[in-house]
Order: structure tokens, then C-alpha cells, then sequence
């Protein structure tokens, strides 16, 4: 029987490219449909409407949404090179890093980059203290999957990407390799993956798209 | 050779709640050590430095924190009783994307219909109301999320339960007027033994929180 994926995504968003790039290291063919966010489709209204976000998958018509959610069913139904570990200890230390670094470490670093005075302090100290953490799960291994990537270093790629370029474009340099020695080293190793090359946004779009954002906050809150 | 479990918590949180039914469910022999929130022992601080919470769940001197996280490596190792996740890849999935969806929503919102006042307080309400009925439309017709069988979802919901009353009771309204499905649904899972156990009293919870009103000078 023939598999129907479709990948509800948008090209700038970690969570949708992430997607992409757990498709891909497994060889599945996928419909992908670019979302306009400021005008939503029907049909991601239609499959997630309880959060009406990107990105959501769509397996032989049946919705799944969130992207760490969706992640776990891909490596479920598709079980070549496989993303989450097959020991219960190891998967629920995955999930925990996955977790720490959607909930926690993207938040501290937009309030990071936000915040003014006393308050920016207080924050980055927090945001180092997360990345610190994050770094030392690395504890000698290439990647946090081991040799190869797995399920939080695909996760983990916001912090790769994201984080030096948003960084770029504020002029700060507070995420250095500098600070986190182990950590540049093994953004530099995951970046130089040709697949994950291939769902990251192309660099010159990325910055100025992630510039009139920062402008449009920026005046939105003045 | 014995496996040694140790579960840290605090009797009431509702998401050690959950940690102790899944326990119960599977029939797993483990220690509870009460802990003081307020005064966080040494061994909390080394088992969760992270986040430094509970519940955390030490099994053979390893410790798996964050509750949902707890519960799926709970069910994977003893997986030959009791099953909380389906067996089924897409209803796996649908079950996460609601544990996902209780975590993020009903903690925040609860916590602001007894620990905020008037406007904010009333926002609150009206929120929490939505979030209930957002899961009472996923319940639908069944008998639990989990279709015919208590499962991952209501594990992680009823816990809330016991914290009712608090909000209820702070915040002037009733679950059951604006929610009886949701009420029929916590009726029937209050049934299952390892629930019934599992809850603290609603009272001694409203204590609590009355104390915790108190702390942070909420009048």
C-alpha cells in the first residue's frame, strides 16, 4: 500500500525543519506544504485545531502535531536508523534533554535576548548555566546520540543554528566557543552533515527574516 | 537481583501523583521519600540538578526526572503488566500530543484561579473551563482517553483532581455545573483501586493551598 506523507511546515521554523530532517535520514517520501502563518490553510486549521500551529504531520490522512510528539511516531513507524536509543534509561534521558532544551533553554535565551539591565544579567547567567548543562551531556561523544545523531541533537539543532545566528544579527556574543568549547565543537560537527544541511533555512533569507522580526518586536514593545 | 526504587515527591503534587499510580498499576515494590519543598534535601539537589523538583524516580541509583518522562520509562521497563501507553504507533502519538497538551495548559491556568484575584483570577476561570472542555471533546463518548482501558492520558489528568475542591473553593465556581462529563469521566477513574490510593484527601489539599495562599500574600 502506498504511504501518503504531507509535512505542514514553514521554511524559517526549528520545529518544522527538524521534521524534515528526521524524514530524510530515514529515505520517506513527503509531500511538503510551505504554511503562511498570518493566513492559515483550511487544512492545518483542519488537522491541528487544537493548536492550530506548525509543523503537523500527516500519515495516510491522520494528523499528528507537536513537534517532539511527532518526531517519537516517525521513529516508531520508519525504524531505520533510528533516532531515540531502544534502552528505557537511555530514551528517558533523551526525552529529558529534548524536553530541557524546548521548554527551558529557548525560552531563558529569548528573555536573554530581550531583557534590559539587571534583568539581562540575571538571565544570561541562567542561559549559561542551561548550556552548560546541556554541554556537559555531551560528556565525550560526538554527538548526544553517540556516534551518529539522534533525537536530541536533531532537536538540539535550534541551538546549532538558531542561536549563533539570531546572535549575528543582535550583535551580541554571548553564546561563544569560548564558554562552551565542547559544544561549538559539536555544532560544528553537526553542521557539517550534508542532510542536515539540506533542512537548514538557506543563511541569507534566514538572517534577514530573523533581522525584521527582531525589528518588529523591537518596536512593538516600545 | 532486586531492583531498588526509590521515589521522591511530595504527597501533594500532582505529578508525583502520577508517578505513584504507575508504580501501583505495574505492582512495582518502591520507597517514597517525603520531601521538604521548602528545604530541598542534598539528595533531591544531586538526583535533579537541573530542575531540582520532583518527582524524581531513582531505580537502581539512576534517577529519571520530569513525571510524563517518569511514566513512559516506567511502562517500558515493566512492560509486562498493566500497559498505560497503546500499543498502537498513532494513538501513542495522539496520547503524548495530550499529556503534551496537559502539561502546558492546565498547571499555569489552575494555579491562577487560587492564586490571583480579580481580573486575572477571573481570566483564569474562564480558561481553565476551556481547557476542560477541550478534553472533555476528546473524551468524547469513551469511558477513559485511553478508549475502553484507564491509560497514559488519564493517569496524567487525574491527579488534577484532588486540587479541585482548592480551585473551586478560591475561584467560586463548579467543575461539575460547567463540566459533568469531565465529572462522570473522574468518577469512573476513581474507581481503579490504584487511584483511589494514589489521591490525598481534597481537604488536607485545600489546607495546603490556603497556606500557600497565605505565603504569597494573595488577598
Amino acid at each position: 500500500m502506498a504511504e501518503e506523507v504531507k509535512l505542514y511546515g514553514t521554511w524559517s521554523s526549528p520545529f518544522s525543519r527538524r521534521i524534515e530532517l528526521a524524514l530524510k535520514l530515514k529515505g520517506v517520501p513527503f509531500e511538503y506544504i510551505e504554511e503562511d502563518l498570518s493566513n492559515k490553510s483550511p487544512e492545518l486549521l483542519k488537522y491541528n485545531p487544537v493548536h492550530k500551529k506548525i509543523p503537523v504531520l500527516v500519515h495516510n490522512s491522520k494528523p499528528i502535531a507537536e513537534s517532539q510528539v511527532i518526531l517519537e511516531y516517525i521513529d516508531e513507524i520508519w525504524n531505520n536508523n533510528p533516532i531515540l536509543p531502544q534502552d528505557p534509561y537511555q530514551r528517558a534521558m533523551a526525552r529529558f534533554w529534548a524536553k530541557f532544551i524546548d521548554e527551558k533553554a529557548l525560552a531563558t535565551r529569548m528573555k536573554a535576548n530581550f531583557a534590559e539591565g539587571k534583568e539581562r544579567e540575571l538571565v544570561t547567567e541562567e542561559f549559561f548555566q542551561q548550556m552548560k548543562f546541556l554541554e556537559n551531556e555531551l560528556n565525550g561523544k560526538d554527538f548526544f546520540g553517540g556516534e551518529t545523531i539522534g533525537f536530541v541533537d536533531i532537536v538540539a539543532i535550534v541551538v546549532a543554528i538558531w542561536f549563533p545566528l539570531t546572535q549575528e544579527v543582535l550583535g551580541v556574543e554571548t553564546f561563544t566557543e569560548e564558554k562552551f568549547p565542547v559544544l561549538f565543537k559539536w555544532i560544528r560537527k553537526i553542521t557539517e552533515i550534508d542532510v542536515v544541511n539540506e533542512c537548514r533555512p538557506p543563511r541569507e533569507k534566514h538572517l534577514a527574516y530573523v533581522k525584521a522580526r527582531i525589528e518588529g518586536l523591537k518596536s512593538a514593545s516600545k | 537481583m532486586a531492583d531498588e526504587v526509590i521515589l521522591l515527591d511530595f504527597w501533594a503534587s500532582m505529578f508525583g501523583i502520577r508517578v505513584r499510580i504507575a508504580l501501583a498499576e505495574k505492582g512495582v515494590k518502591y520507597e517514597y521519600k517525603e520531601q521538604d519543598l521548602f528545604n530541598k534535601s542534598p539528595l533531591l539537589l544531586r538526583m535533579n540538578p537541573v530542575h531540582k523538583k520532583i518527582p524524581v524516580l531513582i531505580h537502581n541509583g539512576k534517577s529519571v526526572c520530569e513525571s510524563s518522562i517518569i511514566v513512559q520509562y516506567i511502562d517500558e521497563v515493566w512492560k509486562d503488566k498493566a500497559p498505560l501507553l497503546p500499543y498502537d504507533p498513532y494513538q501513542r502519538a495522539q496520547a503524548r500530543f495530550w499529556v503534551d497538551f496537559i502539561d502546558k495548559k492546565m498547571y499555569d491556568t489552575s494555579r491562577k484561579t487560587w492564586a490571583t484575584k480579580g481580573e486575572e483570577q477571573e481570566a483564569a476561570k474562564k480558561e481553565f473551563i476551556e481547557v476542560l472542555k477541550t478534553l472533555g471533546g476528546e473524551l468524547g463518548d469513551k469511558p477513559f482517553f485511553g478508549g475502553d482501558n484507564f491509560g497514559y492520558v488519564d493517569l496524567c489528568l487525574i491527579p488534577y483532581y484532588c486540587w479541585f475542591y482548592s480551585y473551586e473553593t478560591f475561584g467560586k465556581f463548579s467543575v461539575e455545573a460547567e463540566c459533568p462529563k469531565f465529572i462522570a469521566w473522574v468518577t469512573r477513574c476513581l474507581q481503579r483501586e490504584t487511584v483511589a490510593k494514589a489521591l490525598p484527601d481534597e481537604k488536607k489539599v485545600f489546607e495546603f493551598v490556603s497556606v500557600l495562599r497565605e505565603k504569597i500574600r494573595v488577598e
